[in-house]
């Protein structure tokens, strides 16, 4: 009976992927028909993006900060904390902007996007729609992903830009690195292509699965309280889980 | 013009013939058949859990039949494909239990929603319909108050005029008196009445309350295990001496709808007998 109910569960979490597909491709047919909502659209950026700005910059300068006080320390045995801006500013865009932003996307705006569609299906608004002849993946679901795939790059470049100035701060401000050669061996080894837009790319790839995840959850949840919390809590752990195992696959095929 | 109409026009607004149905292993419908002609008020009545809501959501598409046949307007809904089914429930108005409100817009807006999302109509003109309807359900003065700060009664009363602001052909009322105080009870009476005279817009409600059944419906069918066990007006249906008829309407406690959920023998669960 073990193994039966292991396998059960192997085959539901694969089932679900499945399904999750399938509502991806659902999305993808509406997206079309979405584009008229295009007043959603930008109330779900704001939503999801404007309102993600605290978190995400706050966060961005403490990164930048501890970065700049670890790595001064580990150049410092090398006697190469002139290299402390190229190292703080390509661990931002190669790796911790994308990730960090991805993470705290998912936490501050993916449950937020998963309770209020699992609160709509519960109250039966979705339904309602349905009702009234409007497909609730076009005019719900649709505007959501969209604003999530738009706002995750741009949170992203914030988070990194107050990570350097964080790193600037500590390092420049606080340790004595001298301004000149901080920014100077930055500006000379950062590369637009290799670095930044690798990040960019990373950063709309983790904002499509980790939309995908939210609104997928949000519109299966089962209509009660715990339904919605259950769901909810899901979106958190999947997104981490899948956050991390993409971030591994894309470093592996970008470098 | 007339002559072309005149067949539609005496065919039955709803037909449900032979309909079966199943949610998961429990078997919701089975062989239920019934007509709603068109312009009346019919109730459909039953104990709790014998799929009344379910039959709604059959009559819209949201559900399917595993055998037998629904259709509405002369269409059979099962088989329409999506875009006749959405151009079908244009014409359906459906008021949810729960009112259902957009709880994002108010309560303007979400009179407007229908009206903005399928037509380009000027937004003079999307004012003028949407207070008319405010209007004919009281509520012009609330336009611009949130769903969460209205009453139960007055978000009702908000669904209803969003359900007929296209006029529809047919409004399905789920439940529409749960929950609401005599007064609000009385208005909500009072608009299903003025909406079907006034409009002859044809109406089915579920509803579990006799008397205010009595006061609005033409006709009454009550459900029970999935057949239809009784019809007739309601007075009819309150003096007709069958077994379903005096329990559901007497509100017996035990009959044919037993009191106990069906469970193993007491004496033995409880370890006396052998």
């Amino acid at each position: 009976m073990n193994t039966a109910v292991r396998r059960n569960w192997l085959l539901n979490g694969i089932a679900q992927v499945g399904e999750c597909g399938l509502f991806f491709l659902e999305i993808l047919i509406a997206l079309p028909k979405s584009l008229r909502h295009s007043r959603e659209i930008c109330r779900q950026v704001w939503f999801v993006g404007a309102m993600s700005l605290v978190i995400v910059m706050t966060c961005g300068l403490f990164v930048g900060m501890v970065l700049a006080l670890q790595l001064y320390y580990t150049l410092s045995i090398f006697g190469g904390t002139a290299a402390l801006g190229t190292v703080v500013a390509l661990s931002l865009f190669r790796e911790l902007g994308p990730v960090v932003t991805a993470l705290l996307f998912a936490g501050r705006a993916g449950t937020a996007v998963t309770a209020e569609i699992g609160l709509m299906r519960a109250t039966d608004q979705i339904d309602a729609m349905e009702m009234m002849a409007v497909d609730p993946i076009a005019y719900v679901v649709a505007p959501r992903y969209l604003a999530g795939v738009i706002a995750m790059p741009l949170l992203m470049c914030l988070f990194n830009a107050l990570g350097i100035l964080g790193g600037h701060l500590v390092g420049v401000t606080w340790l004595g690195v001298d301004n000149g050669t901080f920014w100077g061996n930055m500006t000379s080894t950062v590369d637009l292509w290799k670095d930044i837009i690798d990040g960019v790319w990373k950063s709309l790839a983790f904002g499509a699965v980790v939309t995908l995840i939210a609104v997928y959850q949000g519109y299966n949840a089962p209509p009660t309280s715990e339904g919605v919390a259950y769901s909810t809590t899901r979106t958190v752990v999947f997104s981490a889980i899948v956050i991390l195992a993409v971030d591994f696959v894309m470093t592996a095929f970008l470098t | 013009m007339s002559q072309v109409v005149q067949p539609i026009e005496a065919e039955p607004l709803v037909q449900v013939r032979d309909l079966h149905s199943r949610l998961g292993d429990k078997i919701i419908f089975d062989g239920l058949s019934l007509e709603v002609p068109r312009g009346s008020v019919t109730a459909i009545m039953g104990p709790s859990g014998t799929g009344k809501t379910t039959l709604l959501r059959h009559l819209t598409g949201q559900l399917h039949a595993n055998s037998g046949r629904v259709r509405v307007d002369g269409e059979d809904v099962a088989r329409l494909p999506r875009n006749a089914l959405f151009a079908l429930r244009e014409k359906i108005g459906f008021l949810f239990q729960n009112s259902a409100l957009l709880t994002d817009f108010n309560v303007f807006e979400n009179v407007a929603f229908p009206l903005r999302q399928h037509t380009k109509l000027p937004e003079v003109l999307i004012r003028d319909i949407v207070l008319t309807k405010l209007q004919a359900v009281g509520l012009r003065g609330a336009a611009n108050l949130m769903p969460s700060e209205l009453s139960g009664g007055m978000a009702r009363r908000v669904a209803l005029a969003r359900a007929i602001v296209f006029d529809p052909m047919l409004i399905l009322y789920d439940e529409p008196f749960v929950g609401l105080d005599p007064i609000a009870l009385n208005q909500v009476l009072r608009l299903i009445g003025t909406l079907n005279r006034t409009l002859g817009i044809t109406s089915i409600l579920v509803a579990h309350e006799l008397a205010a059944v009595r006061r609005v419906a033409d006709r009454v069918y009550l459900i029970a295990n999935g057949k239809l066990v009784a019809q007739g007006s309601p007075d009819e249906l309150a003096h007709q001496d069958s077994p379903w008829t005096r329990q559901f309407f007497g509100g017996e406690a035990d009959g044919p709808v037993p009191f106990h959920y069906p469970a193993p023998d007491y004496a033995s669960e409880l370890g006396f007998a052998r």
